[in-house]
């Protein structure tokens, strides 16, 4: 099996970076990572998580979708699109690559988004296993193995070193292109690397989060819990859960009058947000506890509902660590599903 | 490949008063054709750029060739300015959105009772006038509408010297209070409907403000309407108009692309956030 050691990284991604642009995780100084772009000399990150999840690379945070020039009465309509390269992201963990799955299932059902689909297919994914999964970790719960993440390529983190193989022909055909000459070694370290990573999940305090109660058809049974006003009470509505979300795909469209024309814009936009709803003529989701629910609503019913029994979530644990009032969606569901124990 | 985010140009070619607050803009490709096909109920997105985009019911007949019609109600910033807008303006437009009304299927060969409540008419007009095209395919036609007064009835001039004047058409008017020069009915909806007492075949296609709506199904539950036989058609905020962005679910369903025609039985399947 392909083989790496960690010191020989660099020479990995200086090949990679000859064939197209290499995003990699690089240390910021919360103790986290962001994804750079590699050049000589950048560091790759050891840390387990980006504070951004790799979603940004298909759908970023704004992105111009038409530009129109006025004249008068007059509108000319400009795609602004350009020719996109080829690009890889390297360190992606088993739950953001999940979410990529079910990102998909969003933007590339009919009608496609093209503006999304583009990206995908420009991109080649570099996962790797988790080595040290944290205690807000809980992917497995949504039967994601970090021991075995999906991704054209994947590196399997073992102590001195990664193992690496091919997971689609995609993948197969970087690694010929790239010619990156990797050692040869027995199969045996990714395993027990892999058992390893198993063992820390199996141990982690929210290993045995229970999923069953939620799913397609629960609406009528969640709805009207009496338990969202308890579990809204504090959200202030800041929408940051919904920011470091791999899954949390709703966005808005607005325009921008530039000097010459109008740009019409995508950004992310969030459910929890008051105007999120709000028409000329009222707004369903008056309160917190209207949007704190569509948001759990979507990812543990509506989402599994449309999208054969998928849950909108992928276990990342980003929120848990991120929400300011620690609200977090395993607590949404212990709470819900406690008087059923 | 189809484009849905980036919108087509439209040319205002003709703005009609309707009532005080309620415009009528046709709309036509630069190339003066009607901008595409739909099924009556269905939407499209206007936009003015530098403003916004909002999605609007079309209210022009598919049996119409030659153009597009919206009636359109001031009531928020985009719909200020379209109602400033002067003849020959170009917007934008994008569509059709939406599922139809079952106009090919289960209301063919039905009698239809359609009751709107002020701009509600505005996405049933579509359906009227295709109904109206295609008489041979449906029964009896009753209109039940209503508005806050006589100027306040959209399309009063088409209801008076078309559909009033077809054979097999009923219209039943109603305004809110008391007014000079009309002698027709007063009162609200829900109470002229259960007035009128419509026969319990009738399927019936109902849109107008929620309280309207709310308070007629109940009239129509009392006299003995099964929720499978009524429609409606719903409107909330939206954004892609294709299920993506996230904002107009009920539940798990998306208003833009599942909706926005519902049948009350479904509609009541779905949580009551709307």
């Amino acid at each position: 099996m392909k083989y790496i050691a960690k010191s020989d990284l660099n020479l990995f991604l200086a090949a990679a970076a000859k064939a197209m642009k290499v995003y990699v995780p690089v240390d910021n100084t919360s103790g986290k990572a962001d994804y750079k772009l590699w050049s000589e000399g950048t560091v790759v990150s050891g840390a387990l998580h980006t504070t951004r999840s790799a979603k940004d690379f298909f759908f970023p945070q704004t992105e111009n979708l038409v530009e129109f020039k006025i004249d008068h009465k007059k509108i000319d309509i400009i795609d602004p699109r350009e020719e996109r390269e080829n690009f890889a992201i390297f360190g992606v963990r088993a739950c953001d690559v999940r979410s990529f799955d079910i990102l998909d299932r969003v933007f590339l059902s009919e009608p496609v988004d093209t503006y999304y689909k583009n990206r995908r297919e420009h991109s080649l994914i570099i996962s790797m296993s988790c080595d040290h999964p944290h205690e807000t970790c809980f992917c497995s719960a949504f039967g994601i193995d970090s021991s075995e993440p999906a991704g054209d390529v994947v590196f399997t983190t073992a102590a001195e070193g990664y193992y690496v193989s091919a997971k689609t022909e995609k993948g197969e055909k970087f690694l010929a292109d790239i010619g990156y000459a990797f050692e040869e070694k027995d199969e045996s370290g990714a395993e027990e690397a892999k058992a390893k990573t198993k063992e820390i999940m199996a141990r982690l305090p929210l290993a045995k989060l229970e999923t069953s109660a939620f799913g397609a058809g629960k609406t009528k049974e969640f709805f009207n819990r009496p338990e969202w006003s308890e579990l809204s009470e504090a959200c202030l509505g800041c929408g940051t859960c919904t920011f470091v979300c791999p899954t949390c795909q709703c966005y808005d469209i607005r325009d921008f009058k530039t000097n010459t024309g109008v740009r019409r814009f995508r950004c992310w936009d969030s459910c929890m947000y008051s105007d999120f709803t709000k028409m000329a003529g009222g707004n369903p989701r008056l309160t917190q506890k209207e949007r704190f629910r569509q948001r759990f609503m979507h990812k543990l019913v509506y989402y599994p509902e449309n999208n054969d029994g998928i849950f909108g979530c992928v276990g990342c644990g980003r929120c848990l660590a991120s929400c300011p009032i620690h609200m977090n969606i395993v607590k949404v569901m212990k709470k819900l599903t406690e008087e059923s124990k | 490949m189809n484009e849905t985010l980036i919108p087509h140009i439209g040319v205002v070619t003709d703005i009609r008063i309707d009532t005080p607050d309620v415009k009528t803009f046709r709309v036509l490709t630069p190339d003066g054709k009607k901008p595409f096909e739909h099924m009556p109920g269905q939407c499209a997105m206007l936009s003015i750029p530098g403003v916004g985009e909002a999605m609007f019911s079309i209210t022009s007949s598919p049996t119409n060739r030659e153009y597009m019609e919206f009636s359109i109600k001031k009531c928020g910033c985009l719909t200020e300015w379209l109602h400033m807008m002067d003849v020959g303006q170009e917007i934008t437009i994008r569509g059709p959105y939406g599922k139809p009304f079952p106009v090919e299927t289960d209301l063919k060969g039905k009698d239809l009772l359609f009751i709107a409540g002020g701009i509600g008419l505005a996405p049933l007009r579509s359906v009227i006038n295709y109904v109206r095209d295609n008489r041979q395919n449906y029964g009896a036609i009753q209109v039940i509408y209503g508005a806050r007064s006589k100027d306040d009835l959209v399309d009063y001039h088409e209801i008076l010297d078309e559909w009033m004047q077809d054979d097999g058409v009923e219209v039943n008017l109603t305004i809110d209070r008391e007014q000079e020069g009309w002698d027709g009915h007063v009162g609200f909806i829900p109470n002229y409907v259960k007035e009128l007492a419509p026969d319990l075949k009738k399927t019936v296609l109902m849109c107008g403000p929620p309280i309207m709506i709310k308070f007629t199904l109940g009239g129509l539950t009392e006299l003995g309407f099964q929720k499978t036989q009524i429609y409606t058609t719903m409107e909330l905020r939206m954004k892609c108009g294709v299920g993506k962005c996230g904002r107009c679910n009920i539940g798990a369903k998306y208003v833009c692309k599942d909706g926005p025609v519902f049948r009350f039985d479904e509609l009541g399947e779905l949580p009551d956030e709307y």
